[in-house]
C-alpha cells in the first residue's frame, strides 16, 4: 500500500501505518523494545528512557515510545550503544530499589525483574545508602511501597485517563518524588485496582493478595466475572482451592486490562464461612442437614406427587446461573413439570428491544462498538457505577477517537465530564429529553444508544423509532444488571417466551404473580432471592431453594440445596451486549454442586429424561434450539466472545413491563453476592449511591 | 540599584540607563529614547520586524543561543488561536544574575521589547514568569507595568496606534526546572512543573495549547535597541552570527565581580584581568565556568578564548546564560563538582529516571568522596554515570548536571586522586565556594 511507511528495524524491512510509534512497529515484527512508562492506550510519557533506540543519521539515541516511524528510517534496537543505555537506566533504577524480590508480591511477574534479567548488569556499583520510606495503606484495596516505585506514572494515568477518577497524583520532586493520593492520605475512588495491576513493579499491591503467595504457586483460571452484566474476563489466581485474586494483566478477553473491584477482589464470597455446604430439609420448623441422596429423593418424591395430582408449580430462576442451567431449568419446568409459571428478576426490557428491532440489521451493539463508534448516547444509567466496563469503553472511545458522548440521566454521572451534552432528566421524561438532542444526534455519522430500565415497554419502541428517524446507523444496548441476566432472558426463563423467545401457548404466572398466588403447591427458586422484600402468599407451598447462602428465600425453604457459584463451574454466560463467553471453574467448595448437576440429579431421581446434564451437551442443545446461539465453538473454547445473532421476527414481549426493574446496584454492591463479599463491604465508599457527585 | 562599578570596557546598549537617577521610571525611559522603537515597529510590517531581528544576529540569552529572529518566524501568526508571549525571568542558573538587573533598573526596556515582539507575532497578551526567589522583582515589575498602563503604553489602543497588549507577572515557586521553557508552560498553566514532550514546540503549541513565543529577559531587552538603531548596528558589535552585547555575570575569585555588558566574543582572559580586576589575593587562575554551572569548565590554559557561542562550542563548552565563574588555584574541584551536583540533584524534577536517579547517586558519591570515603574505582565511575545521563534524559537538566561533572573529572583527575585513601581535602577554602 502506498500510504504505508517503510523502514528498517534491526536489518528487517518493516512496513507500518503513518503515525505508528517505533516501539509498536518493532513489536509488530517481534522485536522487543523494552519500556516501563509506555502503556498502550495511555498518554505518552517518555519518562523511563528504557526504550531508547539508535536511529541512523541522528546523533543522540531516540525515544522509541514517542518517535513516529518515518520513510527510510533505519533503527537499531540491538546495538552496543542501545544495550549500554538500557544497562545504565536499569542501574539507575535499582539504586534506590530495595531489591526485596524474595518477599515482593510482584516477584516472578515483575517487569523490572524481567528487564534486569535480560538487559541489566550482573553486579551493583552503588555503594551509597538507599532511601527508604515506609509503606502506606491508602484504602482497603491499595497499598503503596515507595522504595519499589520506579515512577512510570502508569497508575496516575490509568486512574485519570482510563477511569476518570483522578485519585492519584505525584508529590515532591526529584528522587523523593512519590505517587500519592490526591485526597489527603487515602483514596476515595472506585477501588478498581487498575493502578495495582498496571504497576510494572511491586510498588502498588492489593489488600487481598499481598504476602499471600508467589505467582507461580497459583493456578490461573481465566473465566468470566460473575457480578455485573458486562462480562469481563477475569483470571482467577487460585491457591489451595482459594481464589486469591482476579486480574486481567494479559489483556485477554473483551475487557482488555479493565476490571473493577468486583472482578478483581469480590470473589471472596466463594470462601465465605456462610456458604451452604450441605443439603437441608426442614423438619418441625428447623433445618436439618441431610445427605444429597436424601434431599434429592425428598424433592423428587414431592415433585412427582404434586405432578401426579396435577398440582401447581412455579419456578423462579437466576440472573447468575449459566445459560445451560437456565435452559435446563426451563426445560425442567416446561417438560417435566408442565408449567409456564417460570420467571426471573428482569432488569432490562431485552425482549421488547429485540421485537422492536425486528427487520433491522446490525442494530445490536457489542462492547467493542461502545469503544469505536463515533457517538454514544447513555440514557438513565449511571454507567460508571452500574456498568463500569462500558463506562471504561466510553472513556477510551472519547480519549482515542474523540467520540461524542451524550447523557440523559436522572442525576450527575461521571460521563458528563466528557459529554458534548449532558441532560438531567426526571423519571418519565427520558424520551422527551432525548428528543431535545435530536438535531445534534442527527448530525452524527453513527450512534450507539445504551439505555437503562427506565426505558421499557412502549418506551423502547419509541426509542427505536427515534433512532430510525435520525437517518444514521444506530445500535442499541439494553442495559441489564447481572452476569447472565441476558442469558436468563434468552434461555426462556419467562412465563410468555421459551428459549430464543419462542411464544408459549399459555403464558404462565409472572414473577410477582408467583409470589402473590395463594394456591401454589411447589415454589422452586434457583439462585434468586425473591423473598428479600416480599413474602410468599402460598403459605402451604413446598419451597425448594438452590442457593449459595442462607438468604431470606433460603430461610423459607423446605428443601435446600447448596449450590456452586459461577467460579466453581463450567458453562456459558451472555453479557449485556449479547456476547457469549465461557465460564471455567477454578475452585470447589465442599458440599456444593453446580445447579445444572442438581437439576440433572433431580430429573434422574424423578425418573424423567431431560438429557445429559453436562454443560457441553446442554450447550450443544442450546446451539440447535435457541435462536442466535448457533455460534462457532472454537471461538468460545479459546476464550473468545461471540455475539448472538439477533432474533429476526417478532418475539413475545412481557405484558407487564412494570416488572422490569434494575436492582440499582452500585460499584460496591452486587445483589446477594455483594452481601457476602468482605472486600466490597470494607471499602469506604460502600454501599455508594447512583447519580452522586463525587469529589 | 546597581551592585558594582561599571567598567570602561563596557559597551552599554542594554544597560545604558543603568545608574541614571530613577532609571526604572517611565519618565527617565521616555527621556532616553524610550518607546521610540515601539512606535517605529508599529509602522513596520511583522515581516520587517522579524527580518530586522534576524539581521541583528541576536541569539537567545537564556542559554541555548537559538537565533531569536528564526524563533519568532516559527510562530504561526495567522493561527486563529490567541498567541502568547512569555518572558522567561526564571533566572536560576548558578552564576547568572543579569535578568534581575534588567528588570530592576530598566523594566520599560523589557516592556517595550515585549510590545515589539507582540507586534511581530500578532500577540496581545504576555506573561512575565519571574523566578520564585526574585519575589521583590514582582513588585518592581508590577510598578513598571502599572505605570505603563496609566500612561497608555500597555492596555487598549497603545499610544493611539490601535495595538492592544496586556502584560502580567507570574511568579514561579522556586523550581530551577521551571526555567526550561516547556516546564515553565506547565507551571504557568498551574500544573506540576515538568517538561513537555517536543515536538510540538511552544511556538506552535505552547501555553494553553496556543502558539507561544518564549524568550529570555535579556533577549527581549535587546529588541528596542535593534529596532531603533537597526539590526545591522547590533550585529556589528559582535562576531558573525553572534550579534550584540552580552551581560556577563563575573563572579568567583576575582577582585571586581559584577555584571558587565560586553560585546559578544570578548576575550575571556581580558574579562578576568581587565574587566574583573584580576585574581583575588594574587592567586593563580585554575578554572573557569564560562556560562553558568551547566557548562563544561575550562582549564586555565583554555581561557584565551573569545566568549561567543561558536568559539566555546569548539572547545566543547557553552556560552550558556552568561554566568562566568572564576576559580583560583585553591579551589577543590571535587568539592566544586559536589556542589554543582548538589544543586542539580536538588533541582531535578524527578520526571525521568536517568536524571532523577543519576544526580542523586552522583551527589551522594561526591559527598562521600570529598569527605574521605572515596575509592579508586569511584573516579571513573563518576564519569561513566555522568555519561549514562548525558543525552538520555527527557530535558537538558540531566545534560546540565553531566557536562560539568565529566569535564571536571577529565580535566582535574589529580584533585580526585588527592582525596583517596581517607586523606583530608588538601585545599584550604574548599568550603567557601564561589557558588553557595
Amino acid at each position: 500500500m502506498s500510504d504505508q511507511i517503510h523502514l528498517t528495524i534491526d536489518g528487517r524491512a518493516v512496513t507500518a501505518a503513518p503515525g505508528t510509534l517505533v516501539i509498536n512497529a518493532a513489536k509488530a515484527v517481534g522485536i522487543e523494545v523494552p519500556s516501563f512508562c509506555y502503556y498502550d492506550g495511555l498518554t505518552l510519557q517518555a519518562a523511563c528512557r528504557m526504550c531508547l533506540v539508535e536511529v541512523e543519521k541522528t546523533p543522540k539515541l531516540q525515544v522509541g515510545c514517542t518517535l513516529p516511524v518515518a520513510e527510510g528510517m533505519v533503527v537499531h534496537t540491538d546495538s552496543p550503544q542501545v544495550h549500554e543505555a538500557r544497562r545504565g537506566t536499569l542501574e539507575f533504577l535499582l539504586t534506590n530499589h530495595p531489591l526485596d524480590c524474595p518477599v515482593c508480591d510482584k516477584g516472578g511477574e515483575c517487569e523490572l525483574q524481567d528487564m534486569t534479567f535480560r538487559y541489566g548488569m550482573g553486579e551493583s556499583r552503588f555503594l551509597e545508602q538507599k532511601q527508604h520510606i515506609d509503606e502506606q495503606q491508602w484504602s482497603p484495596v491499595v497499598f503503596y511501597d515507595k522504595p519499589r516505585c520506579i515512577l512510570c506514572y502508569r497508575c496516575v494515568r490509568i486512574c485519570d485517563e482510563g477511569m476518570g477518577v483522578k485519585a492519584l497524583g505525584v508529590g515532591n520532586r526529584g528522587s523523593v518524588s512519590v505517587i500519592e493520593p490526591n485526597h489527603f492520605d487515602h483514596l476515595e475512588c472506585d477501588e478498581c485496582g487498575m493502578c495495582i495491576d498496571i504497576c510494572p513493579v511491586g510498588a502498588l499491591t492489593s489488600g487481598t493478595y499481598r504476602y499471600k503467595t508467589r505467582p507461580w504457586e497459583m493456578k490461573h483460571v481465566g473465566t468470566i466475572c460473575t457480578h455485573c452484566s458486562d462480562g469481563c474476563k477475569t483470571t482467577l489466581g487460585v491457591r489451595n482451592n482459594e481464589i486469591i485474586r482476579g486480574n486481567n494483566r494479559d489483556r485477554s478477553g473483551l475487557n482488555g486490562e479493565f476490571l473493577c473491584i468486583k472482578g478483581r477482589y469480590a470473589a471472596d464470597f466463594v470462601n465465605s464461612p456462610e456458604r451452604l455446604q450441605s443439603p437441608m430439609i426442614r423438619r418441625h420448623g428447623k433445618f436439618e442437614p441431610v445427605s444429597w441422596s436424601q434431599a434429592l429423593a425428598a424433592a423428587a418424591q414431592k415433585l412427582n406427587e404434586v405432578k401426579a395430582r396435577a398440582g401447581r408449580f412455579a419456578v423462579i430462576g437466576s440472573n447468575h446461573t449459566s445459560n445451560e442451567e437456565n435452559y435446563y431449568l426451563q426445560k425442567f419446568a416446561r417438560q417435566a413439570l408442565g408449567t409456564n409459571n417460570i420467571d426471573h428478576h428482569r432488569t432490562g426490557d431485552v425482549a421488547t428491544l429485540l421485537d422492536a428491532l425486528s427487520g433491522h440489521k446490525e442494530a445490536l451493539a457489542t462492547t467493542a462498538d461502545v469503544y469505536d463508534r463515533k457517538a454514544i448516547l447513555v440514557i438513565s444509567s449511571d454507567l460508571s457505577q452500574q456498568h463500569p466496563f462500558l463506562a471504561f469503553q466510553v472513556r477510551a472511545n472519547f480519549r482515542h477517537h474523540a467520540a461524542h458522548v451524550y447523557t440523559v440521566t436522572p442525576g450527575p454521572v461521571r460521563e458528563k465530564d466528557l459529554a458534548v451534552q449532558s441532560v438531567v432528566t426526571t423519571p418519565g421524561n427520558e424520551l422527551k429529553d432525548v428528543e431535545s438532542l435530536r438535531e445534534q444526534l442527527a448530525k452524527e455519522p453513527e450512534l450507539v444508544i445504551l439505555f437503562g430500565d427506565a426505558i421499557k415497554g412502549e418506551a423502547v419502541r419509541k426509542l427505536v423509532a427515534f433512532g430510525d428517524s435520525l437517518g444514521i446507523p444506530v445500535k442499541y444496548v439494553c442495559l441489564v444488571d447481572y452476569s447472565n441476566s441476558r442469558g436468563a432472558s434468552d434461555m426462556g426463563l419467562s412465563p410468555d417466551a421459551g428459549p430464543g423467545y419462542q411464544a408459549v401457548n399459555v403464558p404462565g404466572l409472572a414473577y410477582d404473580e408467583i409470589l402473590a398466588a395463594g394456591n401454589l403447591d411447589v415454589v422452586w427458586v434457583v439462585g434468586a432471592n425473591p423473598l428479600k422484600h416480599a413474602s410468599l402468599a402460598s403459605q402451604n407451598a413446598l419451597v425448594i431453594v438452590q442457593d449459595l447462602f442462607m438468604t431470606e428465600t433460603a430461610a423459607r425453604a423446605d428443601i435446600l440445596f447448596p449450590a456452586a457459584s459461577a467460579y466453581e463451574k463450567h458453562g456459558t454466560v451472555t453479557n449485556v451486549c449479547g456476547e457469549v463467553q465461557r465460564l471455567k471453574g477454578g475452585v470447589q467448595v465442599m458440599g456444593a454442586k453446580p445447579d445444572l448437576e442438581i437439576l440433572g440429579l433431580l430429573s434422574k431421581e424423578m425418573g424423567v429424561n431431560l438429557g445429559i446434564w453436562s454443560a457441553d451437551k446442554v450447550f450443544e442443545e442450546i446451539r440447535q434450539n435457541v435462536h442466535g446461539y448457533n455460534i462457532p465453538l472454537p471461538v468460545l473454547a479459546t476464550g473468545g466472545a461471540v455475539q448472538t445473532a439477533p432474533v429476526n421476527g417478532h418475539v413475545p414481549v412481557s405484558s407487564r413491563p412494570e416488572l422490569i426493574q434494575s436492582a440499582r446496584d452500585t460499584l460496591f454492591t452486587s445483589g446477594t453476592l455483594g452481601r457476602y463479599s468482605k472486600k466490597l463491604n470494607s471499602t469506604l465508599e460502600a454501599p455508594g449511591a447512583l447519580y452522586a457527585e463525587r469529589p | 540599584m546597581l551592585y558594582n562599578e561599571p567598567s570602561p570596557l563596557e559597551v552599554k546598549i542594554l544597560t545604558k540607563r543603568f545608574g541614571l537617577e530613577n532609571s526604572e521610571s517611565l519618565d527617565t525611559y521616555l527621556a532616553t529614547d524610550g518607546y521610540k522603537a515601539f512606535l517605529k515597529a508599529i509602522e513596520m510590517t511583522p515581516e520587517q520586524i522579524i527580518e530586522e531581528v534576524k539581521v541583528s544576529a541576536l541569539r537567545g540569552r537564556g542559554g541555548a543561543g537559538f537565533p531569536t529572529g528564526l524563533k519568532w518566524s516559527f510562530v504561526p501568526r495567522t493561527s486563529p488561536k490567541p498567541k502568547y508571549i512569555i518572558i522567561n525571568a526564571d533566572e536560576s542558573e548558578p552564576g547568572t544574575c543579569k535578568d534581575r538587573l534588567l528588570m530592576e533598573n530598566d523594566p520599560h526596556q523589557l516592556i517595550e521589547g515585549i510590545l515589539i515582539a507582540g507586534r511581530a507575532v500578532d500577540s496581545h497578551k504576555g506573561y512575565i514568569y519571574i523566578r520564585g526567589e526574585y519575589r521583590y522583582l514582582i513588585e518592581a515589575m508590577d510598578r513598571a507595568i502599572a505605570e505603563a498602563y496609566s500612561r497608555g503604553y500597555l492596555g487598549k489602543n497603545i499610544q493611539k496606534t490601535g495595538f492592544d497588549f496586556d502584560l502580567y507577572t507570574h511568579t514561579g515557586a522556586g523550581a530551577y526546572e521551571c526555567g526550561e521553557e516547556t516546564a515553565l508552560l506547565d507551571s504557568i498553566e498551574g500544573k506540576r512543573g515538568v517538561p513537555r514532550m517536543k515536538p510540538p514546540f511552544p511556538a506552535v503549541v505552547g501555553a494553553w495549547q496556543s502558539p507561544t513565543l518564549l524568550n529570555n529577559v535579556e533577549t527581549f531587552s535587546a529588541i528596542p535597541a535593534i529596532i531603533r538603531d537597526g539590526g545591522a548596528a547590533f550585529a556589528a558589535l559582535g562576531p558573525p552570527k553572534n550579534g550584540g552585547t552580552r551581560l556577563v555575570c563575573l563572579s568567583g575569585h576575582i577582585n571586581k565581580p559584577g555584571v558587565y555588558e560586553l560585546p559578544t566574543g570578548f576575550n575571556l582572559l581580558r574579562m578576568i584581568y581587565e574587566v574583573g580586576g584580576g585574581m583575588r589575593n594574587g592567586k593563580k587562575l585554575k578554572c573557569v565556568v564560562p556560562g553558568g554551572s551547566s557548562c563544561p569548565v575550562l582549564k586555565a590554559d583554555e581561557c584565551d578564548i573569545a566568549m561567543d557561542f561558536d568559539s566555546l562550542a569548539k572547545v566543547k563548552s557553552m556560552l550558556g546564560s552568561g554566568g562566568t565563574v572564576i576559580l583560583d588555584e585553591e579551589t577543590c574541584m571535587v568539592k566544586f563538582a559536589q556542589r554543582i551536583m548538589k544543586f542539580y540533584q536538588h533541582e531535578s524534577c524527578g520526571w525521568c529516571i536517568p536524571c532523577r536517579e543519576g544526580t542523586t547517586w552522583l551527589k551522594r558519591m561526591l559527598d562521600r568522596f570529598h569527605s574521605g570515603g572515596g575509592i579508586k574505582s569511584d573516579i571513573p565511575l563518576i564519569g561513566e554515570l555522568s555519561k549514562n545521563m548525558l543525552g538520555r534524559t527527557f530535558c537538558a537538566l540531566g545534560d546540565a548536571a553531566a557536562m560539568p561533572t565529566i569535564s571536571i573529572v577529565e580535566k582535574f583527575p589529580e584533585d580526585f586522586e588527592a582525596h583517596l585513601n581517607g586523606k583530608p581535602c588538601p585545599y584550604q577554602h574548599a568550603s567557601e565556594l564561589a557558588m553557595a
